[in-house]
């Protein structure tokens, strides 16, 4: 069955998916390695992506979004964006999506005029700060502070593996305005600009072109109408936060698997051993259909979570289970075209190199692995 | 304004298919694109209409099987109509036919201004343009590389292997655009959208006052008699670096005129 036949897709989802892949051809594969060596994205890739309304899904249209939430498009455009091979890439450019999201949902008009349309129009970035130095996925028991003072919260506290940490120009931050345990927890959105905040760029394994930062807040003011929502809301906005983010992991992942694979075929029908072409010895057939055959299930069950959260199903389980899958699947696949590869894929600027170290951070980020297995076990009263 | 563009849906170049044997010509039973030349014209269209203050810019095609999504990327682009010309008559038909086809299509659409690209990717004949402005009775100007509308004049920077010519000519008139000259814009998801709802108008040859004998196969002048493999490409030159290659290397490269 084609995409085009697929019961998923309208024509539209397919025009969209087709511009995002021209997009991602012409502005962003030829410049991956560059960016990675360069350590952040040119502000300009912001601007342009701004133009296609890539920072949309979800965000009112008054405000400079699609007007509309629709996982089927979201994940046709994260398939796209991940042909380039580089997750650093599209952390970075759509952090926006988990930094905006929270204030799309309950941030006031005012704070939605000054923070999200600056960053649909691709002049501003935002970042979405949760994750501790003691911790991240314990999300309840954060410990970064929001005390009152007057008609201001005053911040204290680190944050850290912050994606777009270094340039955001807003950051949402969870922190304990109240007592322990989740009713404790708020979402304020601060300014990049605040005196009170710094920051510390982070060398990582893979993401290279995406800035991650530790933000330390220190008598960090800020004032009462950054606060998003009620005041002790912010654990389920938080959690509410997750499941877009793990669907769109899956959706790179298994995108990202797919690389691998088209790389590992390529040189396998080009490269010759023993007299014969790699894809003509059966071990190598045999690694090519286990890729396949994993990257085609994973993405069967993608396209069905993505519709059933469009018809208001909220599968949380099963997207936990996506997660899982898909993340072990990139893990798999990154591996095997390694192996096919040989010594072309130990080399810096080689795709399946850089997936291959950017395995980690899809496995973990976004909620780890072992997190994913447990929420859902959990889900499923096991 | 008003601002016509022809445009042309051709298969992707990415995956062209095949020649008909019987025909030689592209098969054109794939999925039909935009083709990326007329994406400069339709562009270069935008930005008149912008520079203008208002205005309209709407599009012509023919295609012999009602295929429209080539249309709608251009409509995505920011044109605000499209009329499609398309009959199962039309397979087969020449240059001058789809010229006089398309011209019958613009005609009594009140154009200021008929912008089309200078060849088409997959036929190559680049004389369609300057048929549809006899046609249409209308002055021509080729090979654009800029377009300014001032009053009832367009002016044109005309590319010449030197440079470029500056010439100007009455509107309403038909400017073909080379290649390359703009950046033309990327669909945004609004845009997108909003094609779907923009008018779109089909038309078949009766429509245009045309009979079958007149178009495709049957009102052809043309006969395409013999297809022949491109040559093979050859290998390069090399020059052996004695301490005298960088001077070959030089006149080369003035041979070719690159410098």
């Amino acid at each position: 069955m084609t995409e085009a036949s697929s019961p998923f897709y309208t024509d539209e989802h397919q025009a969209f998916r087709e511009v995002v892949r021209q997009f991602t051809e012409k502005e962003i594969t030829p410049n991956v390695h560059q960016w990675d060596l360069d350590g952040e994205l040119p502000l300009e890739l912001y601007r342009k992506a701004a133009a296609l309304e890539l920072f949309g899904d979800g965000i009112e249209a008054e405000y400079g979004g699609h007007g509309q939430r629709d996982a089927i498009l979201r994940m046709a455009m994260m398939e796209e964006l991940s042909m380039a091979g580089s997750g650093g890439v599209i952390a970075s450019l759509l952090a926006n999506y988990i930094g905006l999201s929270p204030v799309s949902k309950f941030g006031s008009h005012e704070i939605k005029s000054r923070v999200i349309t600056p960053c649909m129009a691709g002049e501003a970035i935002s970042a979405l700060a949760i994750t501790e130095p003691s911790g991240g996925s314990d999300v309840a028991n954060l410990r970064t502070t929001a005390k009152r003072d007057g008609d201001h919260f005053v911040i204290n506290g680190e944050k850290t593996f912050i994606t777009s940490g270094m340039r955001a120009h807003f950051i949402t931050v969870a922190a304990r305005t109240g007592g322990p345990g989740p009713a404790g927890l708020s979402l304020i959105v601060v300014d990049g600009d605040n005196p009170g905040l710094s920051r510390t760029k982070l060398d990582k394994m893979g993401w290279l072109s995406s800035d991650t930062a530790t933000l330390y807040f220190s008598d960090c003011r800020v004032p009462v109408e950054n606060l998003l929502g009620e005041e002790g809301a912010g654990f389920s906005m938080i959690v509410n936060n997750f499941n877009p983010e793990r669907i769109d992991m899956a959706a790179q992942s298994l995108a990202f698997s797919r690389v691998c694979f088209n790389e590992a075929l390529a040189y396998a029908r080009e490269r010759e051993t023993f007299k014969k072409r790699l894809v003509e010895h059966q071990v190598i057939r045999h690694k090519l259909v286990e890729m396949d055959r994993k990257i085609n299930a994973g993405k069967a069950w993608c396209e069905l979570l993505a519709w059933r959260l469009n018809q208001g199903d909220d599968p949380v389980a099963e997207i936990a289970e996506l997660k899982v899958a898909a993340t072990t699947t990139f893990e798999f696949c990154a591996r095997e075209a390694a192996q096919i590869l040989g010594g072309a894929s130990y080399l810096r600027g080689d795709t399946v190199e850089r997936l291959y170290r950017e395995v980690r951070v899809q496995a973990i980020g976004g909620g780890s692995e072992e997190i994913m297995r447990d929420l859902a076990s959990r889900q499923l009263g096991f | 304004m008003k601002v016509v563009v022809c445009v042309k849906q051709i298969p992707d170049p990415a995956d062209p298919g095949a020649l008909d044997p019987e025909t030689r010509t592209l098969k054109r039973d794939v999925k039909l694109i935009l083709d990326e030349s007329d994406s400069y014209g339709v562009e270069m269209a935008l930005q008149l209409v912008d520079a203008a203050g208002g205005g309209e810019v709407t599009l012509v095609s023919m295609a012999p099987n009602g295929e429209r999504s080539g249309l709608s990327t251009a409509l995505a682009m920011g044109a605000e109509s499209a009329t499609l010309v398309s009959d199962p008559a039309l397979v087969g038909s020449d240059a001058l036919t789809t010229a006089k086809i398309l011209a019958a299509a613009i005609a009594g659409q009140g154009a200021d201004l008929v912008i089309a690209g200078s060849e088409s990717s997959d036929g190559y004949t680049g004389t369609v343009p300057e048929q549809i402005a006899a046609v249409l009775d209308m002055p021509s100007v080729t090979a654009a590389k800029a377009i300014e509308v001032d009053g009832s004049t367009v002016k044109v920077q005309r590319q010449t292997d030197a440079g470029y010519d500056e010439v100007e000519c009455p509107m309403p008139a038909l400017v073909s655009v080379t290649a390359g000259v703009v950046e033309p814009r990327y669909p945004s998801f609004k845009g997108i959208m909003a094609a779907k709802s923009k008018p779109f108008e089909e038309k078949s040859i009766a429509d245009l006052g045309m009979s079958a004998d007149q178009v495709g196969w049957a009102g052809a002048n043309q006969e395409i008699t013999d297809v022949t493999d491109a040559p093979t490409r050859e290998a390069g030159d090399v020059f052996e670096d004695d301490g005298e290659a960088h001077l070959k290397i030089v006149a080369f490269l003035e041979n070719l005129k690159v410098i």
